[in-house]
C-alpha cells in the first residue's frame, strides 16, 4: 500500500530525514519510535503533504501512485489521513460542517453520492458512540475550547468517519490520561481491517501494550535503524534509545 | 491641498437652484439651518488628505465628478430588481426610496399604531410638525464635518422615525435607499432622523444598494436620539454599487440608561466612508458598535468611529472587522473619549483585519483619550491572514484549498454575523457574503 523509497527531506534549511525506506502492506499496523529530534513528526508531515517541509530525494509511492505529486487534499481524498499531533484550532467552523465538507469531498473523489445531513448525522452519532464522545462537541466550532485529550479523540473520531486506507497516527498518545489512552487505542483497534494500514508514531511504548503493532521501528537521525517485531518495542523500553543506536553500530561494524 | 473651487461651485449653484424652488415651502428654522451649513460647507470645502481625519481616504474622485441632483432624474426601476434589497415578510414597515424619492410603490401602505410615526421627511417638513426642529440637523455636526453640511444645506428628503414613550416596536423598519444609474452620475442625500421616546424600544434597519454598476454619489446623514432608558438596535446594509460612492454619518445621542447597538455592514461602493458617532450623555448607557467590511478589486472603505463617554457608569462595546482582497484598502479610526469626571467607564474596543492577497492594504489606528482616572478601557488592532495550520489542517481532511480559504474567511466573518440578532439582517448578510467569497461559492452556501 504505502512504499517509502531513501525519502529525504528538510525543514527550513535543515536536513531531518536522511534516507528513510519504509514498506506498508494493506492490513498491517506499523509502530514507528525514537527519540525527540529523530524525524518521527517529519515523516508523517511529509507524508500528509505540509508544504513547508521540501522531499530532497527519494520517492513515496501510495498504492502504486506518486504520493508526492499530490496536494495535501487529493492525498486525504486518496485515503490518506493523519491525526495531528498538534490538532489546529479552527474558530467559526463547527465540526459538523467541517467533517460533511471532508467527508463529501472525499465520497465525490471516490465516485460515492454525497451524504445529505440525515445520513450525515446518523454516521456521526454512530462513530462518537464508539469513541465515547460528549454529542455536543460535534456543534462545536473544531477544537476549539477543546482539552487535550478531547482534541485527541476528535483526531481519531474523524479518522473513524473520513475511513482512510492508511491511518498516520502521530503523537497521539502524548498527553493523554491512561482512561483516554484506553478509549483512543480501542477505537484504533476497532478501526483495523484487512484494508487498512496504520502507522503509529509514538514516543513511548505505553500505547504499544494497547495498540499491538505487527512490526516497530526506530528512528534515529532520520533513518530507520531497526526494525523487529512487537518485542523490539520491550526492548526499547527497558535499554532505552541510546542502547539500540549502539547496538546497531555495534553489529554494522 | 485639492483644487476645489469649481467643484464646489457646482454645489453652491445647485444649492441656489434648490432654494430657489423651496422658497417659503419649508419651516423658517430649516432654511437658516440650510443656510448656515451651505455657507460652512462653502467655508471647509471638501476635505483634502492633509486634514487629520481624512489622512487615509482621498476624495478627489467624488470632488472631480460633476454630479447632478437626483431629483432631475426619475428612474423607472427594472422589474423584480428592487424586491431584490426589500426585507419582504420580514420588515413591519418599509419606506423605499428610489434615487432619493420616496416610492410610495415599495413603502408599506399603512403606519404603524399607537402613535409611532414613520414618514418620509418632505412629508413631515410641509406638516413642519413642531418637535422636528428641536432634532433635525441638533446632532450630526455641520459645523465640522464638510460632508454633514453639504447633506444639511441640500436636506429634502429622508425617513422620519418617531417612538412615543413606552411604546416597543415588534417589528423592525427598514429604510430602503436605491439607486439606479441612468447613465449621468447623480448625487443624493438621504436625511433620516430617528426619535425614540423614553422607555421606548425599536429596531431600525438601514439599507443602502444599487441595482446596477451605475456611477453615483451618495452622501447620507442618520440622527438617532435616543430617550431615557431606550432601548434601539440599528443596522446598516451598504451595498451600493461598485462604482459608487458613498459618504454616512451615523450620530448617535445617548440619554441616561439607554441601550443603543448599531450593525455597519459596508459591501459595495468604490469608495466609502462612514463616521459613526454616539454620545453617552447621561450616567448608565450601553453603547455596542459593531461593523463589517468587505471589500475586493480596487474598493476603498473607511471606518471613523468615535465614541464619546460624556458621563460615568457607561459601558461601549466595539468591533469591527475586515476582510480584503486583491487591491483593496481599508482605514479604520476607532476614538474613544472618556471626559473628565466619565468615572467607571469600561469600553472595549478591537479591530481585526484578513488580507486575502499580498495587495491589499490596511490603515488602522484605535484612539484612547482617557480624562478620568477610575476607568476600563482596552483596545486592540490585529491585521492578519488566513492561518496556514488551519488550511493545511482542512486540506489535510479532503476539503479543496478553495473551500477551505472560504470556509475560513466566512469564519472570520461569523464573528459579527453571529451578532445580528435580527434573523433578517443576518439572512441577507449570509447571502451578500457567500456571494462574495472569491471562489467555490457553493461550497458555503449550506453553512
Amino acid at each position: 500500500m504505502l512504499e517509502i523509497n531513501n525519502l529525504h527531506a528538510r525543514v527550513e534549511g535543515k536536513q531531518i530525514l536522511q534516507g528513510i525506506n519504509l514498506k506498508v502492506n494493506a492490513g498491517e499496523t506499523h509502530a514507528i519510535m525514537g527519540p525527540n529530534g529523530s524525524g518521527k513528526s517529519t515523516l508523517a508531515q511529509v507524508l500528509a503533504g505540509r508544504e513547508s517541509y521540501e522531499v530532497t530525494k527519494g520517492e513515496v509511492l501510495f498504492e502504486g501512485k506518486n504520493l508526492l505529486e499530490m496536494t495535501p487534499e487529493d492525498r486525504a481524498r486518496e485515503g490518506v489521513f493523519m491525526a495531528f499531533q498538534y490538532p489546529v484550532e479552527i474558530p467559526g467552523v463547527s465540526n459538523t460542517y467541517f467533517l460533511k465538507a471532508a467527508l463529501n469531498a472525499i465520497r465525490k473523489h471516490r465516485g460515492l453520492e454525497e451524504l445529505d445531513a440525515i445520513d450525515f448525522l446518523k454516521l456521526v452519532k454512530e462513530k462518537m458512540k464508539l469513541m465515547e464522545m460528549d454529542q455536543s462537541l460535534i456543534s462545536r466550532p473544531v477544537n476549539e475550547g477543546f482539552s487535550g485529550g478531547e482534541k485527541k479523540r476528535n483526531e481519531i473520531f474523524q479518522m473513524a468517519v473520513l475511513d482512510p486506507k492508511l491511518a498516520i497516527l502521530d503523537e497521539t498518545d502524548s498527553g493523554l490520561d491512561i482512561d483516554a489512552l484506553k478509549i483512543v487505542a480501542n477505537s484504533v483497534n476497532a478501526l483495523r481491517s484487512k484494508d487498512r494500514a496504520t502507522i503509529v508514531i509514538t514516543h513511548y511504548q505505553r500505547l504499544l501494550n494497547y495498540i499491538i503493532p505487527d512490526f516497530v521501528h526506530v528512528l534515529s537521525n532520520g533513518r530507520i535503524i531497526r526494525s523487529g517485531g512487537k518485542e523490539l518495542a520491550l526492548e526499547l523500553e527497558d535499554k532505552g534509545y541510546a542502547r539500540a543506536d549502539e547496538v546497531v553500530t555495534a553489529s554494522s561494524q | 491641498m485639492i483644487d476645489v473651487t469649481e467643484e464646489k461651485d457646482l454645489y453652491l449653484s445647485n444649492f441656489a437652484l434648490l432654494e430657489k424652488s423651496l422658497s417659503g415651502k419649508e419651516p423658517a428654522w430649516l432654511h437658516r439651518i440650510r443656510k448656515e451649513a451651505m455657507a460652512r460647507f462653502a467655508e471647509l470645502g471638501f476635505p483634502s488628505t492633509r486634514n487629520e481625519e481624512w489622512r487615509f481616504t482621498n476624495v478627489a474622485p467624488i470632488v472631480k465628478t460633476p454630479f447632478k441632483p437626483t431629483s432631475y432624474q426619475p428612474a423607472d426601476p427594472a422589474a423584480g430588481s428592487i424586491e431584490r434589497f426589500t426585507l419582504g415578510r420580514w420588515a413591519g414597515y418599509q419606506l423605499v426610496f428610489i434615487n432619493g424619492q420616496l416610492s410610495k410603490e415599495y413603502s408599506s401602505p399603512q403606519l404603524l399604531s399607537r402613535g409611532v410615526q414613520v414618514s418620509n421627511l418632505a412629508a413631515a417638513l410641509q406638516s413642519d410638525a413642531g418637535w422636528l426642529d428641536s432634532h433635525l440637523a441638533r446632532y450630526a455636526s455641520y459645523k465640522k464635518h464638510p460632508f454633514v453640511a453639504l447633506n444639511t444645506a441640500f436636506i429634502t428628503e429622508g425617513a422620519l422615525i418617531n417612538i412615543p414613550k413606552d411604546t416597543v416596536v415588534e417589528e423592525p423598519i427598514h429604510l430602503l435607499f436605491i439607486s439606479i444609474g441612468n447613465g449621468e452620475a447623480t448625487v443624493s442625500h438621504p436625511r433620516n432622523l430617528i426619535v425614540a421616546g423614553p422607555n421606548s424600544q425599536t429596531t431600525v434597519i438601514e439599507s443602502y444598494a444599487g441595482v446596477d454598476d451605475g456611477i453615483y454619489f451618495t452622501n447620507a446623514v442618520t440622527e438617532i436620539v435616543a430617550g431615557e432608558n431606550a432601548v434601539i438596535d440599528h443596522y446598516k446594509l451598504q451595498r451600493e454599487s461598485i462604482r459608487a460612492f458613498h459618504v454616512a454619518t451615523l450620530q448617535v445621542q445617548q440619554a441616561r440608561s439607554t441601550n443603543v447597538s448599531t450593525h455597519s455592514i459596508s459591501l459595495g461602493g468604490a469608495l466609502v466612508r462612514n463616521d459613526v458617532n454616539a454620545v453617552l450623555d447621561g450616567e448608565g448607557c450601553d453603547c455596542v458598535l459593531n461593523g463589517l467590511y468587505m471589500v475586493a478589486g480596487r474598493q476603498h472603505v473607511d471606518n471613523h468611529t468615535r465614541i464619546d463617554h460624556a458621563k460615568p457608569h457607561c459601558s461601549s462595546r466595539e468591533l469591527y472587522k475586515g476582510i480584503l482582497d486583491d487591491k483593496a484598502r481599508a482605514v479604520f479610526n476607532g476614538r474613544i473619549i472618556v471626559r473628565p469626571g466619565a468615572q467607571k467607564t469600561d469600553s472595549k474596543q478591537t479591530n481585526k483585519n484578513l488580507l486575502l492577497s499580498e495587495e491589499a492594504l490596511v490603515n488602522t489606528n484605535p484612539q484612547l483619550e482617557i480624562y478620568a482616572d477610575d476607568v476600563k478601557c482596552t483596545h486592540g488592532a490585529t491585521i492578519g491572514q488566513l492561518s496556514a495550520d488551519a488550511l493545511f489542517y482542512m486540506r489535510s481532511r479532503g476539503i479543496g484549498l478553495g473551500t477551505a480559504r472560504n470556509l475560513l474567511t466566512h469564519a472570520f466573518a461569523s464573528d459579527i454575523t453571529g451578532r445580528i440578532k435580527l434573523e433578517a439582517v443576518r439572512a441577507e448578510l449570509e447571502k451578500s457574503l457567500v456571494a462574495r467569497l472569491p471562489q467555490n461559492q457553493k461550497d458555503v452556501e449550506s453553512i
